[in-house]
């Protein structure tokens, strides 16, 4: 057992706080410290609010008003949703391994890129193929070329232990460019009136939408990118719990070198997961263009890729509590662009949230090793 | 090649890399602590954001260089309470502090987006100055760029050549020993996380007083991560981190120069290039540092637990 102290001075007293280390990690940290750090990050986001001129109490209903208030209005939180499980699911799998994958932003980009690709030029070249049929493709293609644009990092770290975290962030810089280059010279809509669009995808390739459910009324958006999301969860969550690799994506995650010694093939391991990752945001990408936006242009991702991460580590990279996670987060994205919409905001606050919200689960992990207590010496 | 266009290509890589420069020997004394701030890109843009707006509203842009600095010496206590006090991870902190940073200069530049500010202005430096070729290269720039041109020779004798660097050099290494021979280890990385933050906030500020006057959201555009990658590329050495920054600037300042001598590549590829530079570097660093066993500092990124081995 350990204890640290950090001394202060009050009124002449001397107080210390005191760290020491928990010998039985209590299950409740789990659920408090996310929750409680969500309301002191809005807490805390409301001051900074506050302080740039703008009424938080304002600010926050219209927020909860734009994700929440209506049933069209949570259709849409669930539209943002589908692209945060799947790069969230993607991340996480690379967490596991402790292998810091930030590049989900540019994995998913690719996969839009090559779903879009196939969408638009494909279909008239072989007109034999049923419209599920050109679905399935796209999705096969996001996936690639999210798994492409992954492995890149992947084998750099795998063959030359090259820091990953730098080398997927730039990659994130290089795949927007390379959707900017496309949706701006070769794959441009000569009728697009010099705006960096695509043309659209045929009707027959949007992901269809999702039945009404009860609480969906008939202009809702959510599509199929729903279940892939779903779907991809209870998957991941079986072969992190039962499976063989799964064991020892854990292993390798907590000791490389223990594993290494137990026979497990870390580099050809590195590759398999970053492959997966970076295919999930990849479909997300595909899932983003093919159901929502139908055609390629610039700027598809507020940042999901980034915004995964949080929500990987919220989760504590849990699959099915990634579900929850995600949908929550969708609210906020739905309330940030809300913001933006009635009250001139730049969207950019929700980043606020999500950076002060992952400070304070940070802060609390502490709680879960240790006991922190205030005495007097 | 003619010699104007050498000239102006240095000149152009020299005020591209400043910026870089600073967040780059921030970072270095930071990691050399043994705490890993992956919130340089945050902390710049927080830089460049208080440095633009202090500045237009004192008409000083030294006053803004120095609200960049504090801002982002402020903006690094975050991450050090976490990393340090909490022992939180510090990948995530890091992230979270960019998150963080870039949305708060969003909130807070939102009016000020293309509003003309002050800024650094050249100041020829009498004699040197007139050094022909180098004089107008190296002497003829704004305080700033000045600035870094001392920066990084006093920060590398600084780390090797002082005691207070041997502290920093050895609490990076093996806290336990340096908390055993009486340096403060967590003051101390409290302390040199605060260094780099005010060197990123200072990296900010020159992108919004001196390189590319003005405020617009998201205005560093990776420069904050690409200086975190030139720290593994330097080997914690500020001379090194000096050349990368300056090839950095040079890849960087290339493109422009290859545009004005209407080489046709399309200006999206040409703007890959740093990012790309920037992997291709890495790679090459990774190589170079296994060949000459150059690690980084051994307790990068480790909380330090008193009495724990």
């Amino acid at each position: 057992m350990t204890a640290q102290d950090v001394t202060t001075r009050g009124q002449g007293r001397r107080w210390r706080l005191r760290v020491e280390e928990r010998l039985v990690r209590p299950r409740w940290v789990n659920i408090v410290v996310p929750v409680a750090s969500i309301v002191l990050g809005l807490l805390t986001g409301a001051l900074l609010i506050w302080a740039n001129g703008v009424d938080p109490i304002a600010a926050y209903k219209a927020m909860a008003e734009g994700a929440f208030g209506s049933r069209y209005a949570i259709g849409e939180t669930l539209v943002k949703t589908i692209p945060l499980i799947l790069a969230g699911l993607g991340v996480s799998i690379a967490f596991r391994m402790q292998l810091w994958n930030i590049g989900a932003e540019g994995q998913l980009h690719m996969g839009a890129i090559a779903a879009g690709g196939v969408a638009l030029f494909l279909p008239q070249r072989f007109p034999g193929v049923p419209a599920w049929g050109w679905i399935v493709i796209m999705v096969l293609a996001g996936f690639a070329a999210g798994a492409l644009w992954a492995l890149i990092p992947g084998a750099l770290k795998a063959y030359m232990n090259v820091n990953e975290i730098i080398t997927t962030l730039m990659m994130n810089y290089v795949a927007i460019l390379w959707l900017d280059y496309l949706v701006n010279v070769p794959w441009k809509d000569p009728a697009s009136l010099g705006f960096p669009l695509t043309a659209v995808f045929p009707k027959e390739l949007w992901l269809p939408r999702t039945p009404a459910l009860f609480f969906l009324n008939e202009r809702h958006r959510v599509h199929l990118g729903l279940v892939f999301g779903i779907v991809a969860a209870i998957l991941m969550y079986i072969f992190v719990t039962r499976s063989k690799w799964g064991f020892e994506v854990e292993v390798i995650g907590r000791n490389r070198k223990a594993a290494s010694y137990a026979g497990m093939n870390i580099v050809r391991n590195i590759l398999i997961v970053m492959a997966i990752s970076g295919g999930l945001a990849g479909i997300a990408g595909m899932a983003e263009v093919s159901g929502i936006i139908h055609r390629l242009q610039h700027q598809i991702s507020p940042g999901y890729g980034y915004t995964a991460i949080i929500i990987a580590w919220l989760a504590k990279l849990h699959p099915i509590a990634i579900l929850l996670v995600a949908f929550l987060f969708g609210a906020l994205l739905v309330a940030g662009d809300q913001l933006q919409i009635s009250m001139g905001l730049p969207m950019a606050i929700s980043f606020i949230l999500q950076g002060l919200i992952l400070f304070f689960v940070l802060g609390g992990e502490i709680l879960s090793y240790y006991t922190v207590r205030l005495e007097r010496k | 090649m003619d010699w104007v266009f050498i000239s102006a290509t240095l000149i152009a890589a020299i005020r591209a890399g400043t910026p870089i420069l600073y967040a780059t020997v921030g970072e270095i004394f930071t990691e050399r602590a043994g705490v890993l701030n992956l919130g340089v890109e945050g902390m710049m843009l927080m830089g460049a954001v208080s440095g633009f707006v202090v500045g237009l509203k004192t008409g000083s842009p030294w006053l803004g260089a120095l609200a960049a600095m504090l801002v982002g010496g402020l903006m690094s206590l975050i991450h050090a309470f976490v990393s340090v006090t909490l022992r939180g991870d510090q990948v995530v902190s890091g992230l979270a502090l960019t998150l963080f940073g870039s949305g708060l200069s969003a909130l807070i530049g939102k009016p000020y987006v293309g509003v003309p500010g002050v800024r650094f202005t050249a100041v020829k430096i009498p004699l040197l100055g007139d050094i022909p070729f180098l004089g107008e290269i190296l002497f003829n720039r704004d305080p700033l760029v000045y600035f870094s041109f001392l920066l990084f020779p006093a920060a590398w004798y600084f780390i090797y050549r002082t005691r207070p660097g041997l502290h920093l050099r050895a609490v990076g290494e093996d806290p336990a020993t340096a908390d055993a021979a009486g340096i403060n280890v967590f003051w101390l990385r409290y302390l040199y996380t605060f260094v780099g933050g005010m060197l990123a906030g200072l990296g900010g500020a020159t992108i919004s007083l001196s390189y590319t006057p003005g405020w617009i959201e998201g205005m560093t555009a990776g420069r904050g991560w690409i200086a975190v990658g030139l720290v593994i590329f330097a080997f914690w050495d500020p001379l090194r981190a000096a050349v990368g920054s300056y090839l950095f600037g040079g890849v960087n300042s290339l493109q422009f120069g290859l545009q004005t001598k209407g080489v046709t590549i399309p200006v999206y590829f040409l703007q890959m290039m740093p990012y790309l530079f920037t992997i291709i570097v890495l790679v090459f660093a990774t190589r170079e540092r296994v060949r000459r066993r150059v690690g980084a500092p051994a307790a990068l990124g480790i909380p330090y637990i008193r009495g724990e081995r």
